[in-house]
């Protein structure tokens, strides 16, 4: 498999990242040189293997659905890049 | 007198508790020395003298009360990607312009618990995304070594660089750092010093920015096997913040040092002996294989067949868990926040501005390798290449190996800015090539400091242990430390 300039265009509009058309160009080559590398996983045979999920097999420890934390909106918010009274303001989204 | 900074934290802690120096003294040595190289190295991208002295005080203050923690009095560097309350933590990062956080990482809480001094923050690639230092938003760190006769600046390796060369430069007395697949033992081998990535759960994740979230592991680089040690004691813990922390005690890890080998039987994997790698590694790898015979261990040859597509199957894996940590860099909560005509275009001028080339590109492959229609033919296939590296390993344990030994790196520092690794990816990628494997199978690995190459640049060992079994890697580190002697950059700066 390969990629092409409108599949870079499209992963990177997935990603949310907004690309040139120099940036894409460029990516097209890069992408598909590690694209190549990785095909090598094609050559083993996993029949029969199970995905690994977890390198260490343990059970999720779980804890207790409580309130532990909490009444600290003005440290919550005070690295935005803009807030109103404890609240993230972004561009409008909903007309 | 010799200078505060050229003792190791086992002659510090000795000096401190005899009360012959103060850990106000220790630690503004160090200052000094930051405020005179940093310029050099770039090894420090945030130094925090007040707060060091302030904490110096304290611990200085506690000392006299009476109340001693495993590490009181010792100024440590820390890498930008633990979070440290109202300081500087940005994973060297554009898109954390600003960024302070509110709390604490659970690694560092651990060491100011025990007493240890923040010097500052610490240079390392953007995100953990590298292998030289050099994808830094604050520029690439140059490694205190230098090629006999040569004036070329060499990088220190990544992405634990900043942490590394700030050791080897005597610019803390030990720092944090982390190893997603190489970060802590690559930089830890091109400086010569000593970085140990503990078994995946051993030290907490909390507080620390994700990469690859199921590969991340924090470790101590540090100038010998012995502080490496006591660095890793404190740092480690059962934390019911990361679930994936594991509830086990921690030994230790300084006691195992001294121990026989008698009995212990070391494997030599086949698959780590790879084309074009220099002779001066092959000779290194069999001197230590000597070392280790002399003192008694078994050698035995060993196979792991599944080495080869380790490396292939981290850059389907670690991408693709990138992609979704680094989701939660939007411009909304923290750092860099661009402008645009509605959300979306807001969420893509801040990610194109905030995130660097290499970070840019792992997000793009693992979004692509996660996509509709390519999770099966990649990331699955990735998956369960992963169960069959990590099966590799263990039926070499089972059948009796306690640990392995394998070079460290295929080569010794390369220059800054080099012209092939930048014009391809992948090259730099195969810097990772024989620590990859660690990470892909949850174990743990040490890299330590085993000979000079001709250029006199260092070259490191790596030791591979099963699952929480450090103490055999300390134990067998600190013999080939014993034979191999250690090693210190000439001070040029």
């Amino acid at each position: 498999m390969s990629v092409d300039l409108a599949t870079v265009k499209r992963v990177a509009r997935l990603a949310r990242i907004a690309v040139t058309e120099e940036d894409a160009n460029r990516m097209v080559g890069e992408l598909n040189g590690i694209i190549n590398f990785v095909e090598q996983l094609n050559e083993v045979d996993v029949s029969g293997v199970e995905p690994m999920t977890s390198v260490t097999p343990m059970d999720m420890r779980k804890r207790k659905d409580t309130v532990n934390d909490g009444n600290k909106a003005a440290e919550i918010v005070a690295n935005a890049p803009n807030t109103d009274r404890d609240f993230f303001l972004v561009p409008k989204v909903v007309e | 007198m010799t200078e505060l900074t050229s003792l190791t934290i086992a002659e510090a802690r000795e000096k401190l508790k005899a009360k012959e120096i103060t850990s106000v003294e220790l630690t503004e040595s160090y200052l000094k020395a930051i405020d005179a190289a940093n310029e050099v190295f770039n090894a420090y991208i945030a130094v925090t003298p007040e707060k060091a002295i302030e904490m110096a005080k304290a611990s200085d203050a506690r000392r006299a009360s009476g109340t001693v923690g495993a590490l009181e009095g010792i100024p440590l560097g820390i890498k930008d990607l633990f979070g440290t309350r109202d300081v500087h933590t940005q994973a060297c990062s554009h898109i954390l312009d600003g960024f302070k956080p509110k709390y604490e990482s659970t690694v560092t809480q651990n060491l100011w618990d025990d007493g240890a001094v923040m010097l500052g923050k610490l240079n390392m690639d953007e995100f953990a995304m590298g292998s030289s230092n050099e994808t830094s938003h604050y520029g690439a760190v140059i490694n205190p070594w230098k090629a006999n006769g040569s004036n070329q600046q060499l990088v220190p390796g990544g992405s634990s660089g900043g942490s590394a060369a700030a050791v080897a430069a005597h610019l803390c007395a030990g720092a944090t750092a982390t190893d997603t697949g190489g970060s802590i033992r690559q930089p830890a081998a091109f400086t010569g010093t000593v970085g140990i990535k503990p078994t995946y759960g051993r030290c907490s994740r909390w507080g620390v920015v994700a990469f690859a979230s199921s590969l991340d592991q924090a470790g101590p680089i540090a100038r010998d096997v012995r502080d490496a040690a006591i660095m890793l004691k404190s740092m480690a813990s059962v934390d019911a913040k990361d679930t994936t922390s594991v509830d086990l005690p921690v030994p230790d890890y300084e006691a195992s040092l001294g121990q026989s080998l008698k009995g212990m039987k070391i494997g030599i994997p086949k698959e780590y002996r790879v084309d074009g790698m220099p002779e001066e590694i092959e000779k290194l790898w069999q001197q230590g294989i000597a070392w280790l015979k002399d003192t008694g261990a078994e050698i035995v040859d060993i196979t792991l067949p599944h080495t080869k597509y380790a490396l292939p199957a981290y850059y389907i894996v670690a991408p693709a868990e990138a992609s979704s940590n680094l989701a939660r860099y939007d411009g909304v909560r923290y750092g860099l926040r661009i402008d645009g005509k509605d959300i979306v275009d807001m969420y893509e001028k801040t990610r194109a501005a905030g995130f660097g080339t290499e970070v840019k590109r792992r997000i793009m492959i693992g979004t692509y390798v996660l996509s509709a229609g390519y999770y099966d033919a990649y990331y699955l296939q990735a998956q369960k290449v992963r169960t069959l590296i990590k099966r590799d390993f263990e039926i070499v344990f089972d059948a009796g190996v306690d640990a392995i030994l394998t070079p460290a790196t295929p080569s010794s520092a390369f220059g800054v800015a080099d012209e092939n690794l930048a014009a391809d990816p992948v090259a730099m990628y195969l810097n990772d090539i024989f620590t990859v494997t660690v990470n892909m199978a949850g174990l743990p690995g040490i890299a330590v400091p085993a000979g000079l190459d001709k250029k006199g640049l260092p070259l490191g060992l790596q030791l591979i242990g099963k699952p929480f079994e450090e103490e055999t890697l300390f134990r067998t580190a600190h013999v080939i430390e014993q034979a191999a002697g250690k090693f210190t950059p000439a001070k040029w700066w």
